[in-house]
């Protein structure tokens, strides 16, 4: 699904250099569950924004889904984000002056699925995070773990194989990080493929593999037992 | 992405911040209103006059002689005679003496403009005649004391009663009324019904005058007017031997020196108003720059969405084309109510045409699209990490 080989990001701050990425090489399977953990600064964002395709690396190759990225050009690299990646982010992003149905429908929207095909498919993909209740709801009459549903359900909607979340428990109390955290495994035994980015360690034990990235290198790279 | 969908997604966008929305068509409604409220009006007048000259024939020829400080002159005898030997020609050639003069009937007396002329002048300047007669050869030829008086010194002079066959004191001379004029412009004081018209040659004795300065000349038609002006004009420099002692000159000339006034006056008022449109596009940029830094995190969640490029850029531009357009619709819509309101105390006609309402909306639109542009492009150029890190 994922094959990086010798990823570097290099920065340049004034006259120094920071290297944020320093030859990372990583390959993910198809329907495993990673997670990528690591201090702040030890480069896990810079390496969420390349999965990501957010973002391109200074040198080294990616491909993910059996296409080479890293030369892609931005139009490109939007059609990957569109039909490859779901993102699921800490703060979850959602649009605030949009209903819930509206922000799941959004991708779809740059799909260029048509107006009520992509309602039908934003409503289940609301349905299978247990929202259809909540439709026409905007974000700030949501609590914080339905917005993260509502998350969720969007970077479903579009039926991607990859899900990237980005310290997805991050916003939340215990019980709605739990409660999102149950929804992510069961994506992952659904068949999906999923990236997953947290400092914290009793997170990352809920997935398979656990990829410790220490200054933008990769510290060590272990299954869960 | 479908265009009818972002011109919904703009609306929706412009709807959820209404106060500024409006604030921004500010600009562009007071732009376009002043451009149609001041095209609208100088066409309006324009037209107004236009009407007047037309209705007055634009076969009438005008002749001014101006021979002060010379001996040379023009007999008015020769220049009728002249109209007569050129019948097929000329319809009419009526001299006017133009004087003031106070008119008394038993102890009420009034100010008035008298004319002098002749029987040509009643067909010339669309004088008719509700009693009695209009000036003839005969009265002409004599200098005979009748007068035709206008609705308005009948009025003030007689009360209602008949004044034909009465006689009237003008400068202390008696005259007898042979004819009221019909009533032209609602009998008002200094309007063409306040007036006394007497043969020109009984006025010429009346006043003093030496010569006659003004002729009134109609062709027979619309293609012999230029014929009669040479006619006039050859047989002026044989009498004057001078070009500068005489002029002259046609209605058809003057409606095409009064378009060229109205064409240079509605450029320069629209220009004016069309900076105020200028200005209410920089509005618009103005508003829509804040509005791109002030959505950068939106803009960053839907670019990582997959939104590309022209995504975001249609997005912006079709959001200020649209806050523009409607902004020139509401725009066209005051301006045509103020024209109209403006149009009713000034007594003209001030709709504006279609053209001028297209232009100022078409103009809108590409204002739209100009002062988007930069915003638009701005916002889709942003880079998605960095636009996703704003809080």
């Amino acid at each position: 699904m994922i094959k990086i080989e010798d990823m570097k990001k290099i920065y340049k701050m004034g006259s120094n250099e920071v290297h944020a990425l320093d030859g990372i090489s990583l390959h993910v399977k198809e329907e495993e569950f990673v997670s990528i953990v690591g201090p702040s600064g030890s480069g896990k964002s810079t390496l969420m924004n390349m999965i990501g395709c957010l973002d391109k690396p200074t040198s080294g190759k990616y491909s993910i889904d059996g296409k080479e990225v890293s030369k892609m050009k931005d139009n490109e690299l939007a059609d990957i984000r569109n039909n490859k990646i779901g993102f699921v982010f800490q703060s979850f992003n959602l649009l605030p002056k949009l209903t819930a149905v509206e922000n799941v429908e959004l991708p779809l929207v740059y799909m260029g699925v048509g107006r009520s095909e992509r309602y039908k498919m934003a409503v289940d993909a609301l349905k299978q995070v247990g929202l259809s209740n909540r439709l026409d709801h905007k974000p700030n009459e949501l609590s914080g773990g339905q917005q993260q549903r509502v998350a969720i359900a969007r970077a479903l909607s579009s039926k991607p194989p990859l899900i990237l979340a980005d310290e997805p428990t991050g916003a939340l109390d215990t019980k709605s990080g739990d409660e999102i955290m149950n929804m992510i495994k069961e994506l992952h035994s659904s068949g999906k493929t999923i990236v997953l980015i947290t400092h914290e360690l009793y997170i990352a034990e809920q997935s398979k593999r656990i990829i410790t990235l220490r200054d933008g290198k990769i510290l060590e790279d272990r299954g869960v037992v | 992405m479908k265009w009818l969908e972002s011109v919904f997604m703009a609306l929706k966008s412009i709807g959820s911040n209404k106060v500024r929305s409006a604030l921004t068509m500010l600009g562009i409604i007071i732009g376009v209103s002043s451009v149609i409220t001041m095209v609208s009006l100088v066409q309006g007048s324009t037209r107004e006059v236009t009407d007047q000259f037309k209705s007055m024939g634009t076969n009438n020829i005008t002749v001014s002689i101006m021979t002060w400080g010379s001996t040379r002159s023009v007999d008015p005898e020769d220049m009728v005679e002249l109209a007569d030997d050129n019948i097929d020609i000329i319809e009419g050639l009526a001299p006017l003496v133009n004087s003031g003069g106070t008119v008394k009937v038993g102890r009420d007396n009034i100010s008035t403009r008298v004319q002098g002329t002749n029987k040509a002048y009643g067909v010339i300047n669309n004088h008719n005649v509700t009693q009695g007669r209009f000036i003839n050869v005969l009265d002409t030829e004599r200098r005979l004391k009748v007068a035709l008086i206008g609705s308005y010194v009948a009025n003030e002079l007689f009360n209602g009663k008949n004044p034909l066959g009465e006689t009237i004191k003008i400068d202390g001379q008696p005259f007898t009324v042979v004819g009221l004029l019909k009533e032209k412009a609602g009998g008002a004081q200094h309007s063409d019904d306040d007036v006394i018209i007497i043969p020109y040659t009984t006025a010429l004795r009346l006043t003093r005058a030496e010569s006659v300065d003004t002729y009134f000349v109609q062709a027979k038609n619309a293609e012999t007017v230029d014929v009669a002006i040479e006619k006039l004009e050859s047989f002026l420099l044989e009498t004057l031997k001078d070009p500068n002692f005489f002029s002259v000159y046609n209605q058809a000339e003057f409606l095409e020196n009064l378009k060229e006034v109205q064409g240079t006056l509605t450029l320069m008022l629209g220009g004016i108003a069309g900076i105020s449109l200028l200005v209410g596009g920089i509005g618009i940029m103005n508003i829509m720059l804040v509005s791109v830094t002030e959505r950068t995190k939106e803009i960053g969640i839907r670019k990582a969405l997959g939104a590309k490029r022209r995504n975001i850029l249609q997005q912006f531009l079709i959001e200020s084309v649209v806050v523009s357009s409607i902004g020139g619709i509401l725009g066209i819509l005051s301006g045509i109510g103020i024209a109209k309101l403006i149009g009713n105390f000034m007594k003209i006609n001030a709709s504006p045409s279609l053209f001028i309402i297209m232009l100022s909306f078409s103009f809108s639109a590409v204002i739209g699209v100009f002062f988007g542009l930069y915003p638009a492009n701005k916002a889709s150029k942003l880079n998605p990490i960095q636009a996703l890190r704003v809080e």
